[in-house]
């Protein structure tokens, strides 16, 4: 299947959906939906040819508040059904979508092996270093001092570094984004979704309930101080030594999408027997 | 079993010896060789538990007419060495009427073997190969079993030709060996030979997870997500270039988690889709099964079973995923569940669960299991069958769309991704009919409704089972269990037993009113299957009101079932 023509003119109005969030007041994932909305739009591509595939949390919400196709998944395994269905349907625009908790703890392994697989999809995680559906548990990403009912003098462990773990499993797009600024993750998302490969946007998205302190980030953001670089031990560099809140793309690779070929038979069905007759 | 004077119907035959001393080569040779005579066959494989290297035995039988069942007891056992084959005694059951042929230069025979009171006939199989430049004792052992069981050597011939393509010294230097093999067999002096070989027909040689990877491919999958695992593993390894072929792809995953995913978006995307896998990964793809279920997403999964619980023992079989495949999954979860009930039938039953999945937008589990899966079986050539149903797409710009629209079959129109106007997100949340999610009580009840309604909505017709004979007593068996079953069972008829035999392939939905009209008039039913808790007696006696008198007769794996157990059970049973 070819992929569509693109389609100009659209509104990013045309990619939200009538069905009301169940997002707090306040909460990141709305600027975030709005970004998407707008890079889709951006990108000239209609709504029937995206499909939005989630796990399940707060974020993982985020399909139904689309008019694409949407994909609400089971705990965890957003990026294997995006896999599934971009391998099986290369003309689709897909983005995988999620949290903290669904991407890097329950679906880690997915997340290793999607950036080492590099298919042609986008994956942006909605970060608040928090479970917010379960009603604030920490995640991987969360600070090791923060108290909660489940780990009541903080977790102790060292948070998890998704952007260092992408690099290193081999995502051929790297960037951070903020829910702060609806446009500038718009346009982090439509550079995601042109780059070849397995491209991955974590947005700083704040849990106002459980997190409450995480509204000081939009005071803490900034722009990355350099252009984006091709050279991975470089940019694992600037990785490993940012304060976390740089905000752009990081890095951009070259590495070959795996996209095997589907729908070019050269044999027919029964041709399969041969094989077998004696 | 012996025509008098003619040769026997059927022989049993192994091969075993250390790794390495290419005993699956000369049985697959072999088997190969009994195809081009004429004949019919199945082989299994046994091999310990290292990775390369320890002891492996071939199992053959070889028959003038099918085989779906090894038979009682070996009549020749051949060992290239003795090595750990003394592991196998429990698989290689001999008698007094057996043969065993071992290398001097290995020793003696194990007493295990011994001690059933076979004749011991000493062959210098590795001397006789060291005196042919580039022979091996496997090629002096396959002459020397075609010889004892009477295949002509052009068929030993023409197998050999057919596996050493390349031919030059290595195909000289084998069938050199060969031919010393068979000259020995003349010199022991066999009394082993099959009866003539049957007219010809059109005949398939085959493995049960091939026929179920083709039945598949037939059904329409062409995507496939693989993870590795004992003993569905050569079914996905000969669908990766197979789908290559066709336009379809295979993609490994990292996990089961991830393949029972990909298989669901990809059939999300339209496109029929299949995984293969045995218990462990089956229990790790269930919550995900579920999500087919609520999302109504068609897929396949082919368990092909082995011995359990946890990594039990990977390389046997054993039919104890029932319960998972059929009550695995949380929630009111209406699927589909469908077992083969021979070689052959892994292609039909494949093929048929694919169709039904597609029809009806949900998950099919396909029990399969380790001993259909890795026989390698000479058929007839199997019926082109074209099952009718697909999936029920909705058209683009359908006025006021509803993906899980409550209809009178339970099933809705699928908006496929790429086509406008009907976009939807598909959800393992509870929802109403536009797909949007819903926590109200009336939605949740009407969908329950409709999935469970939509498995109601077909006639199953003829295949949901195979019922033989008539009579006041019935044997109910399913899967691998089916083949021994009906030998078995044709022996008691010679013994005056009349009875029905009926094997379920169609286990879920269960059919109780076609379950009723089978066993009408019966009063006693004897329920003979391979898992050690009687998880299918549990399973008629849950799905079905029976008021026939039911008894078990029931082993766990791993040792495949034989028909002289059944049999002189069936004999007790119905004497009783």
């Amino acid at each position: 299947m070819n992929a569509p023509a693109p389609a100009a003119g659209l509104k990013p109005q045309l990619f939200k959906s009538d069905v009301k969030p169940v997002w707090c007041p306040g909460c990141g994932d709305y600027t975030v939906l709005s970004s998407v909305t707008k890079a889709l739009a951006a990108l000239e591509v209609r709504p029937e040819n995206v499909a939005v595939v989630s796990g399940i949390g707060c974020s993982s919400r985020i399909p139904a508040y689309t008019t694409c196709y949407g994909f609400h998944g089971v705990h965890g395994r957003a990026l294997a059904a995006a896999t599934g269905l971009k391998v099986a349907r290369p003309d689709l625009t897909v983005l995988a979508m999620g949290g903290d908790g669904d991407g890097y703890s329950i679906g880690g392994n997915h997340f290793l092996h999607a950036c080492r697989r590099n298919v042609d999809l986008t994956y942006i995680v909605m970060d608040n270093r928090v479970y917010g559906m379960t009603k604030g548990q920490p995640s991987p990403t969360t600070e090791p001092d923060w108290d909660s009912k489940l780990a009541p003098h903080g977790t102790g462990l060292r948070e998890f570094h998704p952007l260092v773990i992408a690099l290193a499993s081999g995502a051929n797009f790297i960037a951070r984004a903020t829910s702060s600024d609806p446009n500038g993750t718009a346009d982090l998302i439509a550079q995601a979704v042109r780059h070849p490969g397995f491209s991955f946007v974590e947005v700083l998205s704040p849990c106002v309930t459980f997190r409450p302190e995480q509204r000081n980030w939009k005071e803490m953001v900034h722009p990355a101080p350099v252009a984006p670089t091709d050279d991975a031990a470089r940019a694992a560099r600037r990785l490993m030594t940012d304060d976390g809140f740089n905000i752009g793309v990081l890095y951009a690779g070259h590495r070959k999408p795996y996209r095997p070929e589907m729908g070019r038979p050269a044999a027919e069905v029964a041709e399969l027997e041969t094989e077998f007759i004696l | 079993m012996t025509g008098e004077g003619k040769g026997l119907d059927s022989v049993s035959i192994a091969l075993a010896g250390s790794g390495g001393a290419g005993v699956m080569t000369a049985g697959n040779m072999l088997l190969e060789a009994a195809a081009q005579a004429g004949y019919y066959g199945l082989m299994t494989r046994s091999s310990g538990p290292q990775i390369r290297g320890g002891e492996a035995a071939a199992m053959l039988r070889v028959a003038t007419t099918p085989c779906d069942s090894v038979d009682d007891r070996y009549q020749v056992l051949v060992a290239i060495d003795w090595g750990n084959v003394a592991r196998f005694a429990a698989e290689l059951p001999l008698d007094a009427a057996s043969l065993i042929v071992g290398d001097p230069a290995h020793g003696e025979p194990p007493e295990v073997f011994l001690k059933s009171g076979a004749r011991h006939a000493p062959v210098t199989l590795k001397d006789i190969a060291k005196k042919i430049t580039g022979g091996w004792p496997n090629m002096v052992a396959l002459g020397l079993l075609g010889g004892i069981i009477g295949l002509p050597y052009a068929a030993l011939r023409a197998a050999v030709e057919r596996s050493l393509k390349k031919g030059g010294g290595a195909l000289a230097a084998s069938l050199a060996a060969v031919q010393a093999g068979a000259a020995e067999a003349a010199r022991i002096g066999s009394s082993y030979a099959l009866a003539p070989a049957p007219a010809r027909t059109a005949r398939w040689l085959i493995t049960g997870n091939q026929a179920a990877g083709y039945g598949a491919i037939r059904g329409g999958v062409r995507f496939v997500a693989a993870y590795p695992i004992t003993p569905a593993t050569e079914l996905l390894e000969w669908m990766a270039p197979s789908l290559e072929r066709v336009g379809g792809t295979l993609v490994q995953a990292e996990d089961e988690l991830a393949s029972i995913n990909m298989i669901l978006g990809a059939s999300y995307g339209g496109v029929p889709s299949l995984t293969a896998t045995s218990g462990p990964g089956l229990s790790l793809m269930i919550e995900a099964l579920g999500l087919g279920v609520a999302a109504e997403i068609p897929i396949v999964v082919v368990d092909v079973m082995r011995t359990g619980p946890s990594t039990g023992i990977a390389t046997k079989t054993e039919q104890a995923d029932l319960n998972l495949a059929m009550y695995g999954m949380h929630g009111d979860a209406p699927h589909l569940v469908l077992a083969p009930n021979s070689v052959a039938d892994c292609l039909r039953t494949t093929q048929w669960a694919t169709h039904l999945a597609e029809t009806l937008q949900v998950p099919a589990i396909v029990l399969s299991d380790q001993f259909f899966g890795q026989a390698r079986a000479v058929l007839e050539r199997p019926e082109t069958v074209a099952f009718a149903g697909e999936r029920l797409r909705a058209a683009p710009n359908a006025a006021d769309y509803k993906r899980y629209a409550l209809t009178e079959s339970g099933v809705s129109p699928m908006a496929i991704p790429g086509t406008a106007g009907i976009t939807y997100t598909a959800d393992g949340l509870e929802h109403a009919e536009r797909g949007t999610p819903s926590s109200l009580a009336s939605d949740h009840l009407a969908q329950l409704e409709k999935r469970a309604r939509k498995l109601a909505s077909i006639d199953y017709g003829e295949d949901w089972a195979d019922l033989e004979g008539e009579g006041e007593l019935a044997v109910i068996t399913w899967g691998s269990c089916t083949g021994a079953v009906r030998e078995a069972f044709s022996r008691a008829r010679s013994d005056g037993i009349t009875g029905r035999l009926l094997s379920l392939r169609l286990l879920s939905p269960a059919q109780p009113e076609k379950l009723r009209r089978a066993l009408a008039g019966v009063t006693r039913a004897l329920v003979i299957e391979q898992s050690f808790g009687g998880q299918f007696l549990r399973y008629l006696r849950g799905e079905y009101d029976l008021d026939c008198e039911l008894t078990s007769f029931r082993k766990p794996g791993p040792l495949p079932a034989r028909p002289d157990e059944i049999h002189r059970r069936i004999l007790d049973w119905s004497r009783a």
